[in-house]
């Protein structure tokens, strides 16, 4: 007796995926162009990594916390309009309170001013400091790594892959990291140093999925010389389709369970992977491999050889 | 392929169980792993002790990391002080007078020498006043002067630090001020803190389990130059108008010489005065400082002693009879917690240059522990939802991958644990995340398989196949997100480094454990089961 086992995809699945981006494509030129207008009107909500300033986390000693007052006493502090949110389950909060003029000295006085008017019925729970010459650095590094990553990602593709399949595994990433923006621009998350981490693990996940697939590519057009490219390419998918959404799956589940327990401090990073998780094993399918329809993915050589043997084929038939 | 080589197998499990081993330590007590360590013979290498764990990031045992960044201007001041002094040592000894003086630029000093031959006297002496710097390599000395010195044809000399002077000085400031540093949080009394040098002119201080970051500032912060002043003219060129504490910050002037500095002292202690009771420190000079001390003492009896802390003075008393014991005590409208301050900033010594705080981060020893307890449940949920997913999509082959996934888990607690890791938040959520990915390879593999059998082969020719094909693929995924990785631990700091460290440590042991393991614990159940088909 054989168990019943789970399969969310059902053998022989035949999904039409390069056909279908007559709907992903323009899907997902409307939502780029969404996120551009919000990163030129709204912007990202940076945190004090890279807008300098002072964060406090505080927690009530006893009973649940007044925020309105709290609010109130922050602003009163004179050190500019401060960001009071509540977070937990009611007894924390956080206050982020802007970058003081007056260079790097400036923003200690934030903190013990701070100390005073909270410390009687508040525990601080976390205290974070950027000055305006680190955050400037931090921006750079940031920056950097992600330039880095890519590069690094695109020298490598170039060497194990041919030029048309590397240029799709990167439009595909770039796709995913403007999406995963736009998630930081609607949801208001904060942008910080995790963010970056989690932008660069998102790069590593986007083109391992895509990676997967175009492997499938590569093998299926040293063995099928002469079918059409959107067949082909629509079998690649096809057949990593069950592979796909297990690791899609299994992914999704443990990031969902470090959004649900692992804590406010780690949430939102959590929240931006999970979302990632979705964009890259979509983009992999929908994006970068239709890509490929529009380059010449056979290259010279082969197609010529493929045409031969047609002919031969047909000579072959009629003979 | 499914045979199994005895050597093969015992080699990998040694290799396994030698690996997960290193992560056993993660399971005992601090306590426990000092208890192992203080008991165990000495003729064991600690290194072969269980009691290497990974070590837990600020951000988990809560604890405050301070960046310091030394006042460059506030240096080349210094520096071009001291130019200036020299200059004017030099220009009375070679008795040289100068219409106009010497005038202080931005980076140095300029005077004008109209007489031709005074100056050929005179340069050579300033010329020795620069010094090379730099580090002596392979060939020789960089080439680079402490001090550029151009002469004009009208006379005008000119001397100005240079860049690689003030690096130079920079450089030399920030060991003095990490021993400083060092002296002051030791007498804090917390365990471990941690203090390296952080590009030129900065230094990191992290101290792990402190309850008041405040405290810790205040210590840090603090230049702690004390000097004793006799007190001046105000219309006198030599003294300094410096704010006092007595007259409520109005400036008072003070002797530009100090008559003893804070090098002088050897000790420093809080305590209260016996007359009015207030928190004043009490302090001991040394032979040089105490000589000193007695005499000016002596010779200003009636004076007041401006007693100037950073350019503050914190109290000028009347020197009533002459000290000479080489002790004393500063009071100045003290807190307690003011006192045990000053005591320790003496004790520990001035620091070299201005320092200011450029970034602080403290977690509270509440939070991390709820952020530890919070990654712990998260990890194993997200493990619980992943084998029974496998189990549920797999059956027995589920089971062999979630065997690969403990193991995995394992290692990359081992691997930390040998080479000193850091743990951090973000490095917790790189464990999850791992935890959902390393399945991927064994995915990779199993699907691999089925496709080969649906083509027609045979069962172990499928299960060969499976491994064969997927293993190109697997390593290509796995290069790519390794690089993403790689670029994540060049850039990153503190806690996203830790991440970055869990994400290529599991990058690594998942290509293991897949490969290896999984293809050990596929033959065992093949030769056990004795199959026909794939189980899933």
């Amino acid at each position: 007796m054989r168990l019943r086992l789970l399969r969310i995809v059902p053998d022989n699945t035949r999904f039409k995926f390069v056909w279908f981006r007559r709907f992903s494509y323009p899907l997902s030129a409307a939502y780029s162009i969404l996120v551009l207008a919000l990163f030129l009107t709204v912007g990202l909500n940076f945190g004090i990594d890279f807008k300098g300033g002072t964060l406090i986390e505080m927690q009530a000693k006893a009973g649940r916390i007044e925020i309105a007052q709290v609010r109130q006493t922050a602003n009163a502090l004179g050190f500019g309009e401060a960001e009071v949110q509540e977070f937990g389950d009611g007894t924390e909060l956080s206050m982020r309170f802007p970058l003081q003029a007056g260079g790097e000295a400036a923003q200690q006085s934030v903190v013990s001013k701070a100390r005073e008017a909270f410390a009687s019925t508040y525990e601080f729970r976390r205290i974070e400091t950027v000055g305006p010459r680190v955050s400037g650095e931090l921006v750079q590094a940031g920056a950097l790594g992600v330039v880095l990553a890519i590069t690094g990602v695109l020298i490598y593709l170039w060497f194990r892959f041919e030029m048309p399949l590397a240029i799709g595994a990167i439009l595909g990433t770039l796709h995913d990291i403007v999406l995963t923006m736009g998630f930081f621009l609607i949801s208001r998350l904060e942008f910080n140093l995790t963010s970056i981490a989690a932008i660069l693990t998102i790069v590593g996940y986007s083109l391992n999925e895509t990676v997967v697939v175009f492997d499938r590519t590569r093998e299926l057009l040293r063995r099928y010389k002469t079918m059409p490219i959107p067949e082909l390419l629509d079998l690649s998918v096809n057949s990593t389709l069950s592979r796909t959404a297990m690791t899609a799956t299994t992914t999704f589940l443990s990031l969902l369970a470090l959004v649900i327990f692992g804590g406010s401090a780690i949430e939102g990073f959590a929240l931006v992977m999970l979302f990632g998780v979705v964009v890259c094993t979509y983009s992999a399918m929908f994006i970068s491999t239709p890509v490929l329809l529009y380059m010449d993915v056979r290259g010279q050589g082969q197609r010529e050889e493929a045409r031969e043997k047609a002919l031969a084929g047909a000579k072959a038939k009629a003979g | 392929m499914l045979r199994l080589q005895a050597r093969k197998v015992i080699l990998v499990l040694l290799v396994l169980i030698f690996g997960c081993g290193l992560a056993v330590p993660n399971l005992f007590s601090p306590e426990t792993r000092k208890a192992i360590e203080d008991n165990a013979p000495s003729w064991i290498p600690r290194l072969l002790l269980p009691i290497h764990a990974v070590v837990l990031g600020l951000d988990l045992q809560g604890g405050s990391h301070v960046l310091l960044e030394i006042d460059r201007a506030d240096l080349v001041r210094s520096q071009v002080t001291q130019l200036r002094d020299d200059v004017r040592r030099i220009l009375r000894e070679e008795r040289v007078s100068l219409q106009g003086g010497i005038q202080t630029t931005q980076r140095g000093v300029q005077m004008r020498i109209a007489d031709a031959a005074e100056r050929e006297r005179v340069l050579p002496k300033l010329r020795e006043l620069a010094q090379p710097v730099g580090t002596l390599g392979a060939f020789g000395p960089s080439g680079n002067q402490s001090i550029a010195i151009t002469e004009q044809p009208d006379g005008l000399v000119q001397l100005a630090v240079t860049e690689a002077g003030s690096n130079e000085r920079i450089r030399r400031a920030v060991e003095q001020a990490m021993e400083v540093l060092r002296r002051r949080v030791d007498a804090l009394g917390t365990t471990e803190p941690n203090i390296q040098r952080q590009g030129l002119d900065r230094i990191l201080v992290q101290v792990p389990g402190l309850q008041d970051s405040q405290r810790l500032k205040e210590i840090l912060g603090d230049t702690a130059k004390l000097e004793f002043r006799l007190l001046g003219d105000a219309n006198s060129t030599d003294v300094d108008m410096l704010p006092s504490q007595d007259s409520g910050g109005q400036p008072v002037p003070v002797l530009r010489q100090p008559v003893v500095d804070g090098a002088d002292l050897v000790d420093a202690q809080p305590s209260f005065d016996s007359r009015t009771g207030q928190p004043i420190v009490n302090f001991r000079f040394n032979i040089r400082g105490a000589q000193r001390f007695g005499q000016i003492t002596t010779e200003n009896l009636g004076r007041p002693l401006a007693i100037v802390l950073d350019n503050k003075v914190i109290s000028s008393p009347v020197i009533q009879s002459p000290i000479t014991g080489g002790s004393g005590q500063i009071s100045g409208n003290f807190t307690v917690q003011q006192v045990n301050n000053l005591a320790i900033l003496l004790r520990a010594g001035a620091l070299p240059a201005k320092m200011t705080i450029v970034e602080e981060r403290t977690v509270g020893p509440g939070l991390g522990a709820d952020s530890i307890h919070a990654g712990k449940l998260a990890t194993l949920i997200a493990g619980v939802f992943v084998v029974l997913y496998m189990l549920a999509s797999y059956g027995v082959f589920g089971l062999i991958a979630s065997v690969a996934l403990f193991v995995h888990v394992c290692l990359i607690f081992g691997l930390m644990s040998l080479i000193g890791a850091t743990m951090t938040l973000p490095g917790i959520a790189g464990i999850v995340l791992t935890i959902g990915t390393a399945v991927d390879s064994n995915v990779l593999i199993y699907e691999r398989m089925r496709e080969e059998e649906h083509q027609g082969r045979s069962l172990i020719s499928a299960i060969e196949a499976g491994f064969q094909r997927a293993f190109a693929t697997i390593i290509d995924s796995n290069v790519t997100m390794l690089i993403a990785a790689v670029a994540l631990f060049a850039l990153g700091s503190g806690p996203v480094r830790g991440f970055a460290v869990v994400f290529i440590l599991g990058i690594l042991t998942t290509v293991i454990t897949a490969v290896t393991l999984t293809r050990m614990l596929i033959a065992v159940w093949y030769r056990w089961a004795k199959p026909k088909h794939l189980p899933f």
